[in-house]
């Protein structure tokens, strides 16, 4: 036997479908600890791949005999190197992951979660190595992009197979935890193609975008699928939601399913309080129960649906949602600002990226995203049992 | 900075897990405390080089970057170090030696480690002879000055004492356990 690969793609189809899978992870133990892959049917171990040199022996035994082993590191070479000691010790299945958590960090699985009865479509795009949502809505060879990452070419290729033109690029605040893909994707396709950004949250970016505001809506394809904004501030000052045709709520960073946004990316924790509970207990509340909710990220597999998408009735949320279900507002003042999780891997510097004041290289836009995303108040580190 | 070293070894230009792979052939033919300067340029070896001479008992002494290119200074771990050894008779523990420091008295400071760990930390005023060079250099100290010698446990800096003391200084004065439990002030080159 020898070693075989495996893609992330191969990958984010087992997380999906919740099958069952051992990871061996190589990788040191604090990177480890900071994040790793997750999943319902995943059970994970680590053991740094320089302990492992000498030979695999003493970890043979916690190892299983009769099934698939995956064997993960940062970049895909230690990954390898151990799993071909695997497979000289006798172990007959040992997969090694492609590009390791690199290539898994930057894998976006898109997701069809909703078809319009008029035509068209929304495709939300899950990347599961970060907890990241983008969406693509598709209308009559029309699109439109929403909180796009910087994996641009996912985008463009899905839309060259469609015969689509992507019209709409948005992004619902000026992140903190990923870098937008939302500018370059616009440069990409050139003038057909519109950026829209929260103006409040543009106040220091450096290039020219189309405000996107309260009372512009924007129509994709002409079967009519209407993109309504709704200023929704709390998590920054301009974030902003959209209810697509009347049917879909696209929250940002503000409602999640199971946590809702921190309001402390921008330093302005104490500011922004009063914004995100009136957004959430206010402005959310006067919208239909019915509406689905699409939020731009998520934290625990528990989100995900046996389909691999995150979405839940507003009403639902309504009921469920523990950071909906406080209602003295010095609670929950507390709670979003007090004890809050660790903030997301280099949150400043991606802010300065996002703004276009600084220019990295794809290596240290890599290193930058780094980790999990942390965009939520209720962040808890869940090892798999 | 230019640090003297026993061997440097060249990983540049090599992924993960190379840097490691190549870090530990080089070592065991090391002897015990002899230095080796690791360049490498694959940015994740920083973490992976620290948690693996932690793990391994080797002596992780920093990293520079010059030019893109990460230099990990190790020293190659012994055991001999970790046990209690104090054979040389007069010993001061670092609180005294302290005191010594910031008083008003004239003391010699001698740091015997190797040129790369004195470089990545060492007492303010410190005079360096590695303990290699001690035979040939240990001259220049002044005699007339007591003479405290420190290294990273008390180990070296007890066999430095001795060798002192049959070169016939008088007033040598081993300080233990050594810069491994030194808190007081650092100075970096």
């Amino acid at each position: 036997m020898s070693l075989k690969r495996m893609t992330s793609q191969e990958l984010a189809h087992k997380v999906i479908n919740g099958d069952r899978l051992f990871i061996l992870d190589v990788r040191n133990t604090d990177e480890f600890d900071h994040w790793r892959i997750e999943g319902k049917g995943i059970e994970i171990i680590n053991e740094p791949y320089f302990n492992l040199l000498e030979g695999v022996d003493h970890l043979a035994k916690s190892l299983p005999k009769d099934e698939p082993i995956l064997t993960v590191c940062a970049k895909g070479g230690s990954s390898e190197f151990i799993g071909e000691q695997l497979v000289d010790a006798g172990f007959e299945q040992i997969y090694s992951l492609e590009g390791g958590m690199k290539a898994w960090s930057e894998h976006l699985e898109p997701v069809k979660i909703a078809s319009f009865d008029h035509g068209g479509a929304l495709y939300q795009f899950v990347r599961l190595g970060k907890g990241c949502l983008s969406y693509m809505l598709v209308s009559d060879g029309q699109a439109a992009v929403i909180d796009a990452t910087r994996m641009i070419d996912v985008y463009q290729d899905f839309a060259k197979k469609r015969s689509l033109t992507i019209k709409y690029i948005f992004d619902t605040h000026l992140h903190a935890d990923h870098i937008s893909g939302g500018r370059a994707l616009a440069e990409a396709i050139g003038a057909s193609a519109t950026y829209y950004l929260p103006p409040k949250d543009a106040e220091e970016v450096t290039y020219s975008y189309e405000p996107l505001v309260e009372g512009h809506n924007v129509v994709v394809g002409q079967s009519k699928i209407n993109v309504q904004p709704i200023y929704s501030p709390g998590h920054t000052i301009g974030s902003t939601s959209f209810v697509i045709d009347d049917k879909y709520l696209l929250t940002g960073d503000i409602l999640f399913v199971e946590s809702i946004g921190r309001p402390d990316l921008a330093g302005k924790a104490e500011a922004w309080v009063a914004d995100l509970r009136e957004t959430l207990y206010n402005t959310y509340q006067q919208l239909s129960k019915e509406l689905i909710v699409c939020p731009a990220h998520f934290s625990h597999m528990s989100e995900m649906d046996g389909t691999g998408a995150v979405k839940a009735t507003l009403g639902e949320l309504f009921k469920k949602n523990e950071g909906l279900q406080v209602h003295d507002e010095e609670t929950f003042r507390k709670m979003v600002t007090e004890n809050l999780p660790p903030q997301p891997n280099a949150y400043m510097d991606i802010r300065q990226v996002n703004m276009g004041k600084h220019k990295p290289n794809i290596e240290q836009q890599r290193e930058m995203e780094m980790g999990p995303n942390r965009c939520a108040v209720h962040y808890k580190l869940r090892r798999m049992e | 900075m230019a640090i003297k070293v026993n061997q440097v070894l060249d990983a540049k230009g090599l992924a993960c897990p190379m840097p490691i792979v190549k870090t530990r052939k080089a070592i065991n033919e090391l002897e015990p405390g002899q230095v080796i300067e690791v360049q490498a340029t694959d940015k994740g070896s920083t973490a992976d080089i620290q948690a693996w001479a932690k793990s391994t008992g080797q002596h992780y002494l920093g990293t520079v970057e010059e030019d893109h290119v990460l230099k990990h200074y190790l020293r190659k771990g012994s055991l001999d170090e970790e046990k209690e050894v104090a054979k040389h008779p007069y010993t001061i523990d670092l609180d005294s030696l302290r005191k010594k420091i910031e008083g008003d008295e004239k003391i010699t400071l001698l740091d015997v480690r190797e040129p790369a760990e004195f470089a990545f930390g060492h007492i303010p005023g410190a005079q360096h002879i590695s303990l290699g060079e001690l035979e040939e250099r240990f001259e220049e100290l002044n005699q007339e000055d007591d003479i405290y010698v420190i290294c990273r446990t008390g180990h070296r800096s007890d066999m430095a004492s001795r060798q002192l003391t049959e070169k016939g200084l008088s007033q040598v004065i081993n300080v233990v356990p050594g810069m491994s439990e030194w808190q007081g002030a650092i100075e970096k080159e």
